[in-house]
């Protein structure tokens, strides 16, 4: 976990040398990178902390830098949607902290192996059911889990590329450890799912998320709106996976976490590649990309067909993984949820796949993003003979194209992900 | 019943103070407003953090000479409390400064008329690239 979380956020910040200086001023771009550090910070203390409290600390740690980040671009919307972040975010925050208090009060420790000592004799006691449903609601609001699910497409659609990208890679994978830890290690597997009946709460909620996600994506024409409400979708995958709690579907669970970090931080960086080239955010005014942009196109193409889950990539793995993991547990009616999301997210993914390659870019497309697009305008009168776009920046390209070739190479090489999957599900469940 | 009330007063108001600071930040259309729900919400569970940690007849955890067994108040949730207004006073501060960015930026900070202006402007694309 330790280990995704330092090499995402240091492919991304190779990658943000050049987009930060195409959206920043000049002096904001010390203090971007100073932030970026302290999120970093906050994302490996969630992941290694041993301590409720601490949990607390560092989740705000990483949400106040996340605000801040959200809020760095240049645009207006930008600062709306942080500000509604900021407010969700920290009611999120207050009841983990309330939740915390209530766990203090009835047991008197804050360590979580201590807690998880001390709980199971006092597992019908009110205020630890308390405890338990005011870390799950927090949890579930940090996480972006469907019903509240609000904030996340503004916060991500309107950020600048690279923040999109750490953020849905990185702070919702953060949060869904901490939640899974809470469930698994603080309390334990007999409660959840005994009980309080919360796991199937979370598999109808996961369901929802799903494809009530997917389809709220389709309607989205704005690129990284898109993307930030897929989010929602996998969002529901990891929870889902970890829901069905055997082995099976939370190794799918936890390797979707992973899986998902690199597919959609792949992909938001070819958002924001396409928008400093071209400045175009629509997802009708990528026609004819694949001719102009055409490695970078082919890492989204990639990245595409892992969130659609094709054999092959690492989107499959995963979902496979969920798939027979709630046919054993004889959660069949999920299958089907499984698929049909599958294909409402093939269908919104080969709309931007067909912009890309089979449309062509001559007439009506370039008149449409010239009109819309000052940039590409004001580029196009300095220099109206050669006009080419180029490939992106080595520095923009190189982090982009390692991650696309990882969703390929953990979908072929899946051995590697499933086996530390595998122990770390052993692990969460190894205490029942 | 009064047992009920009396005896457990101090979460009674917290509980009060939660849910006023809640429906501030629900409810309020004006982005301050929000930002004082917040604060009255923090503040609230301050107080329950503070409250449990009360001990019947206790004084504060220092150490007096001359006197050896002292019954004092449980110092850990305070130190917690402590780590908690500091997470609080930085959420503040970066959402007034959010505020403050918004205000320049849409000349309000009434939340419907903000989001008039959006909808607006995102009729007219090419306004809306820089600002």
């Amino acid at each position: 976990m330790l280990v995704i979380v330092s090499f995402i956020s240091f492919a991304l910040a190779v990658y943000a040398k050049n987009n930060i200086e195409y959206e920043l001023s000049k002096d904001r771009i010390s203090p971007f990178y100073s932030i970026y550090m302290l999120f970093i910070a906050g994302l490996l203390g969630i992941v290694i902390t041993g301590d409720v409290f601490n949990l607390y600390v560092f989740l705000e740690i990483s949400s106040l830098a996340g605000y801040t980040l959200v809020a760095v671009r240049k645009r207006r919307e930008a600062l709306v949607a942080s500000y509604n972040y900021l407010i969700l975010g920290t009611i999120a925050a207050l009841f983990i902290l309330l939740a915390v208090g209530y766990l203090y009060m009835a047991t008197g420790t804050l360590n979580m192996a201590d807690l998880r000592e001390r709980l199971p004799e006092i597992y019908s006691s009110k205020v630890v059911l308390t405890a338990f449903a005011f870390f799950m609601v927090g949890l579930s609001l940090k996480l972006a889990l469907f019903p509240l699910h609000t904030w996340l497409p503004d916060a991500h659609g309107y950020a600048t590329p690279v923040v999109s990208a750490i953020l849905a890679a990185l702070t919702i994978t953060g949060s869904a450890y901490a939640m899974f830890r809470i469930m698994f290690t603080v309390f334990n597997v007999e409660f959840v799912l005994e009980v309080v009946p919360v796991t199937d709460m979370l598999i109808i909620v996961a369901s929802v998320a799903i494809i009530a996600g997917s389809i709220l994506t389709i309607s989205q024409i704005k690129l990284k709106q898109m993307l930030a409400f897929s989010t929602v979708t996998h969002i529901g995958y990891m929870v889902l996976g970890v829901a069905i709690a055997n082995q099976t579907a939370m190794t799918g669970g936890l390797m979707h976490m992973l899986n998902h970090a690199i597919m959609k931080a792949s992909l938001f960086l070819i958002a924001g590649i396409v928008a400093y080239r071209t400045g175009i955010e629509e997802i009708a005014g990528l026609k004819g990309m694949g001719k102009k942009l055409p490695l970078s196109m082919a890492a989204f193409t990639v990245g595409a067909l892992s969130m659609i889950g094709v054999p092959l990539t690492a989107g499959f793995v995963s979902k496979w993984y969920i798939a027979i993991g709630s046919l054993e547990a004889g959660m069949w009616y999920l299958i089907p949820v499984i698929i049909m999301s599958s294909l409402l997210t093939a269908v919104y993914f080969w709309r931007v796949i067909d912009s890309i390659y089979f449309k062509d870019s001559s007439g009506q497309g370039v008149k449409e993003s010239s009109e819309k697009d000052s940039l590409t305008g004001t580029l196009k009168s300095l220099n109206p003979q050669a006009f080419v776009l180029k490939e992106a920046p080595a520095g923009m390209l190189i982090p982009t194209l390692v991650l696309a070739s990882l969703c390929i190479f953990f979908g072929i090489a899946a051995f590697i992900p499933v086996s530390i999957a595998e122990k770390a599900a052993i692990m969460l469940l190894g205490g029942g | 019943m009064i047992e009920l009330i009396a005896g457990k007063y101090n979460y009674w108001i917290y509980i009060t103070l939660m849910m006023i600071g809640f429906y501030a930040m629900i409810e309020k259309g004006n982005l301050i407003k929000k930002i004082i729900g917040l604060n009255i919400f923090q503040t609230a569970i301050f107080l329950f953090y503070i409250s449990i940690s009360k001990v019947e007849g206790g004084t504060a955890p220092i150490l007096i000479l001359g006197k050896e067994a002292v019954v004092y108040d449980n110092p850990l949730p305070h130190v917690l409390i402590l780590t908690a207004i500091v997470v609080g006073v930085s959420v503040t501060a970066v959402a007034i400064a959010l505020v403050i960015r918004i205000y320049e930026s849409f000349g309000t900070v009434e939340e419907e008329e903000i989001l008039n202006i959006m909808k607006n402007s995102s009729l007219k694309p090419e306004e809306n690239i820089k600002t």
